[in-house]
């Protein structure tokens, strides 16, 4: 093991107490000129040593740009930097040759990135793949690099460190690749990391850990840190400042509390409004309107105008620069003197009337003992040698009018158990009553009648839309396929689901390309709504897009489920989204159901650890937070389900497993009342203190 | 691993039965038989010697005992013998597929190496003037046939220029070298080989451009690696995986191409004995030849899937 001492970089040569990394001005564009994308717009910061800085926006927003621009990664043609410096160290990292900054890439500016799976080399061993840099930066001997690697994967926490040096990506959880991606930028000890949303692509408990590993390795090796991020509530427990960028520019700078405590810039305010909170007492979101901005307009104009509540002609027509408005705070606004005054969110906090007409107790979908395996095979003649068990002996019911959440990490089979549900998965075993019939053993014709009734909305809305179709069509075509109506009424009816869904007839005719993530997911649903189901299967519908659009279609399938009178089975792993839009949620781990209660007392009392555990490492947008409050990090990942431990198949990770926890599995017992209704608990410990 | 190769080389047996019965069919649905191509060939006979051969040959008995004493042969190992000069099949196959292979060995070689190699410069240069000229080379190389890219190496090397021999495999007269044998092999390797090379480099362009664009090259470079580290140790070897399916596809093409090359330029392999024995409707070694390659191209798909789990460690069989 290596000491922190040892491994903190000897601080030499701080040229001059100037900042570490210093940018001025620095824009880039993509494309020719007159078809150009302005990505990054007069953007300066600055870095000292050891400091921690994040970079907070939505997709688009120019910051993943600003760093690739940086490290000399981007892509020249077509990028094109078209002003400024970046100082680092005193030298301009935009004016050397690529062979200089290559002597700088890797050794003293490392890079972490956001999809462990696709960022590692699949077929180079990750002993190789940490080698390398300390290799071509130091010259090591291979030994000697092994050696040092072997520490990093240490620190980082891999164990069997040595025997997995000689081991493929694909042979890790996304977790443990992500550790390793860690270890890979950090074995030539760099004095400044920079961390690209390396924790989107994971489950929140691995968020949890890796933010924690990071936050250690900054502190143990002193090195600075620049984190992107879209999510303002992950970045508020363990950065010192944050910049909020939007449309290439960045729109306000501060100390992190400040930030938080008196943010000036409109689009700061209306990220934090649109952040759901998992203790705030309104019911509903206040998203930002509007669509994400085009980008291909020179920036001559502030750019969030078009969604700003307070924008005024002078937005419209020039650009506000970065403004100090106390030492260390800036903010790029025309009207910020003057919207000091306004309440932080607007009036439209009113608790919505909750759909309290029918009361909902006639369940319309019961689920029980589902279980979905899917065959393992091997061997000359194919047989069965085991089951992947996705989904294991799964009960619920879904009363008519009411939105069930399931929620869990991934793996744990709540999609799968949806895919059941739709008929699209066959089930090995259980009962899927819908309306009173049972459909587990249903043939295709009448699984085909059943889908008039029960419609699902996707994750992807990228992937789900054909793109050679346009929107009418793909809206009209479950209608074409269910032989609804004429042509004529099928055309009506396309209209009024245009309307339905918030967008305008003239989307009708355009393909999936021509629309932005939040639109496309108004299409999928409209789809979906097209023959006036009664049953809505929303498998993650929100996780693909930004958090200000994911606000507006929340409040959209809050609305449709009011107005239709709908109800939701709501898939999803963003417990504090759920929160907002159910009435009940089930918590899924590893192919069982854990816990199951009125969404007040799931989040208000969860008695069941893996769901303490699942709430307690949800970021909260309160810098404060951090420190008091007592985060539970699971540790490992979620087991092989073809292999699900004996007993309860949460007792290797629970803090509080006994000896019968390994041994039995446990029966859900009921901790409600009549106040809070039933309230089932699948643990042995539940309700001890 | 093994049980995949085992449950693999299984499923190929009820594969090539059905492939004898194919063969089988065409052979005897050609026009005329080998004793009336003989006749034709030497003076007219009288019918009772037509019977007579056609008794000796095995042909006056009804077409399913024709078949099943034809499997019984192949059963034990026996691919039977020509009508025309009587030798065993199984030798006449034995003596050419060497020559064969030699051309159909050196000609892929060349083409992967060639192809694989401009591809990922073409790459690497996309949008530049080394790109567009290789592409449309590429284009030009795919869009002449086998057959006339021989005639036209034909004439521009051996009869304009004269530098290389325009048929057989050794100079006549001479003793066998090997040095002779590969100038003759030149010209016959190279017409089969750039058609092949213009479709590998397209394949590997494509496959290298989709690389480039992968976030684990973006790690590389952000690790400060040299490019010629980047682009050998982490680019060529992912964007080699789905070259090995165009690889794989190539063999039986190859096959056609070289019956075709071989009879151009008198190389005497199985492609030339086969367009002979078709000449002659010599069907015992119309169905052996057919037989044979079947069997190659076979082998040739299962070594094309261990090749992906070697070049590519997610891949397993089991």
């Amino acid at each position: 093991m290596m000491h922190a001492d040892t491994l903190a970089r000897d601080k030499v040569e701080a040229a001059g107490q100037g900042p570490l990394l210093d940018v001025q001005g620095l824009s880039v564009a993509f494309g020719p000129e007159g078809r150009a994308v302005y990505a990054v717009n007069d953007v300066s910061f600055q870095l000292a040593e050891g400091e921690s800085l994040a970079i907070v926006g939505e997709s688009g927003s120019g910051k993943s740009v600003t760093m690739q621009t940086l490290m000399g990664l981007i892509r020249k043609p077509p990028g094109r930097v078209t002003s400024g410096r970046a100082l680092f160290r005193g030298r301009d990292l935009l004016a050397m040759p690529d062979s200089e900054l290559r002597q700088i890439r890797g050794r003293d500016i490392a890079m972490i990135f956001q999809d462990p799976m696709s960022s590692l080399n699949p077929v180079l061993t990750i002993g190789l793949q940490l080698t390398e840099a300390l290799r071509e930066h130091q010259g090591l001997s291979e030994r000697e690099a092994e050696r040092q690697a072997l520490d990093m994967l240490d620190l980082v926490g891999i164990a069997n460190a040595a025997q997995r040096m000689q081991a493929f990506p694909h042979q890790f959880s996304g977790g443990q690749l992500q550790r390793i991606g860690i270890a890979m930028a950090l074995v030539c000890k760099p004095s400044i990391l920079i961390a690209d949303e390396p924790t989107t692509a994971l489950d929140v408990t691995i968020q949890a850990q890796i933010v924690e590993l990071v936050a250690r390795l900054q502190k143990e090796l002193g090195m600075a840190i620049i984190w992107i991020s879209h999510d303002l509530s992950l970045v508020a427990g363990f950065v010192e400042r944050v910049a909020v960028m939007y449309a290439g520019s960045i729109v306000e700078t501060a100390p992190v509390e400040r930030l938080f405590a008196a943010p000036t810039h409109p689009y700061t305010i209306g990220l934090l409004n649109s952040i759901p909170s998992l203790t705030a007492a309104n019911t509903r979101l206040v998203p930002i309107k509007g669509a994400p901005p085009n980008v291909t307009l020179a920036p001559t104009f502030c750019a969030f105008a078009s969604r700003c509540d307070h924008a005024v002609a002078r937005c419209r027509e020039a650009k506000p620069v970065l403004e100090p408005v106390v030492s260390g705070h800036a903010a790029a606004c025309w009207r910020w003197r003057e919207l000091q005054g306004f309440p932080r969110a607007p009036g439209s906090v009113m608790a919505t009337a909750q759909a309290s007409g029918a009361a909902p107790n006639e369940p319309l979908l019961t689920v029980s003992g589902l279980k979905v395996h899917f065959p393992i095979r091997r061997g000359v003649l194919r047989r069965q040698v085991g089951a992947v068990r996705a989904v294991d002996g799964v009960s619920f019911e879904v009363l008519r009018g009411e939105t069930l959440a399931l929620v869990g990490e991934s793996g744990c089979g709540k999609s799968t158990t949806g895919r059941a549900v739709l008929g699209l998965e066959r089930p090995s075993e259980g009962e899927i009553l819908f309306e009173g019939r049972d459909y587990a053993e249903a043939t295709a014709e009448r699984l085909k009648e059943r889908r008039r009734d029960m419609q699902m909305v996707f994750q992807n809305p990228f992937g789900s839309l054909n793109p050679r179709m346009t929107v009418g069509r793909i809206i009209g075509e479950g209608l074409r396929a269910q032989k609804i109506g004429t042509r004529a009424s099928r055309e009506a009816r396309v209209s009024d689901l245009l309307a339905l869904v918030g967008l305008r007839e003239a989307m009708r005719d355009r393909y999936p390309f021509e629309l932005s993530g939040g639109q496309r997911q108004r299409v999928g649903i409209a789809r979906a709504l097209a023959g006036s189901p009664k049953f809505i299967i929303a498998d993650e519908p929100i996780s693909a897009l930004d958090v200000s659009i994911q606000a507006q279609i929340v409040n959209l399938l809050d609305d449709l489920k009011a107005r239709l009178g709908l109800t939701y089975l709501f898939i999803g792993h963003d417990l504090s989204m759920i929160r907002y839009l159910s009435d009940r949620v089930a918590v899924m781990y590893l192919g069982r159901i854990v816990e199951t209660g009125t969404t007040a007392s799931v989040f208000g009392t969860p008695l069941h650890p893996y769901t303490r555990a699942l709430l307690s490492a949800i970021p909260v947008p309160d810098p404060k937070a951090g420190g008091t409050r007592r985060r539970i990090v699971l540790g490992g990942g979620v087991p092989d389900p073809s292999k699900p431990p004996s007993g309860c198949h949460f007792h290797p990770r629970c803090p509080r497993a006994s000896k019968i926890c390994a041994q039995v599995a446990p029966e859900p017992r009921d901790f409600g009342s009549s106040a809070s209704g039933q309230h089932l608990v699948t643990c042995h410990h539940a309700g001890e203190v | 691993m093994l049980s995949y190769l085992l449950r693999k080389l299984l499923l190929g047996v009820p594969v090539l039965f059905g492939v004898t019965i194919i063969v089988f069919a065409i052979a005897h649905a050609m026009p005329g038989d080998a004793v009336l191509a003989m006749i034709t060939a030497e003076a007219p006979s009288s019918e009772e010697l037509i019977a007579m051969r056609r008794g000796e040959l095995g042909l006056d008995q009804p077409l399913y005992i024709q078949y099943l004493n034809w499997i019984g042969q192949i059963l034990h190992g026996n691919l039977g013998r020509s009508f025309v000069n009587g030798r065993s099949v199984a030798a006449i196959i034995g003596e050419r597929l060497p020559m064969t292979l030699e051309l159909m060995g050196v000609a892929l070689l060349a083409a992967f190496v060639i192809g694989t190699t401009l591809g990922v410069i073409s790459a690497l240069r996309q949008y530049r003037l080394t790109d567009y000229s290789l592409t449309l080379g590429g284009f030009v190389g795919v869009s002449i046939p086998d057959f006339f890219m021989g005639l036209l190496l034909v004439y521009v090397f051996a009869l304009e220029l004269r530098w290389l021999p325009s048929s057989g495999i050794s100079t006549a007269g001479e003793s066998f070298s090997l040095a002779d044998n590969l100038r003759h092999l030149v010209l016959p390797a190279a017409a089969l080989a750039l058609f092949r090379a213009a479709i590998f480099m397209r394949y590997a362009r494509a496959g290298m451009l989709e690389v480039l664009n992968q976030s684990y090259m973006r790690t590389a470079r952000a690790k400060g690696l040299k490019p010629s580290t980047i682009v050998l140790r982490h680019g060529l070897r992912n964007a080699l995986i789905p070259l090995v399916t165009v690889f794989g596809l190539a063999l039986p093409t190859l096959f056609g191409g070289s019956v075709v090359i071989e009879t151009i330029f008198q190389w005497p392999g199985i492609g030339l004995m086969f367009i002979d024995a078709v000449v002659n409707r010599d069907s015992p070694v119309i169905m052996g030849y057919v037989l044979i390659t079947a069997i190659i191209v076979m082998l040739a798909n299962l070594a094309t899937d261990l090749a992906y789990s070697v070049l590519d460690p997610r891949v397993s069989y089991d």
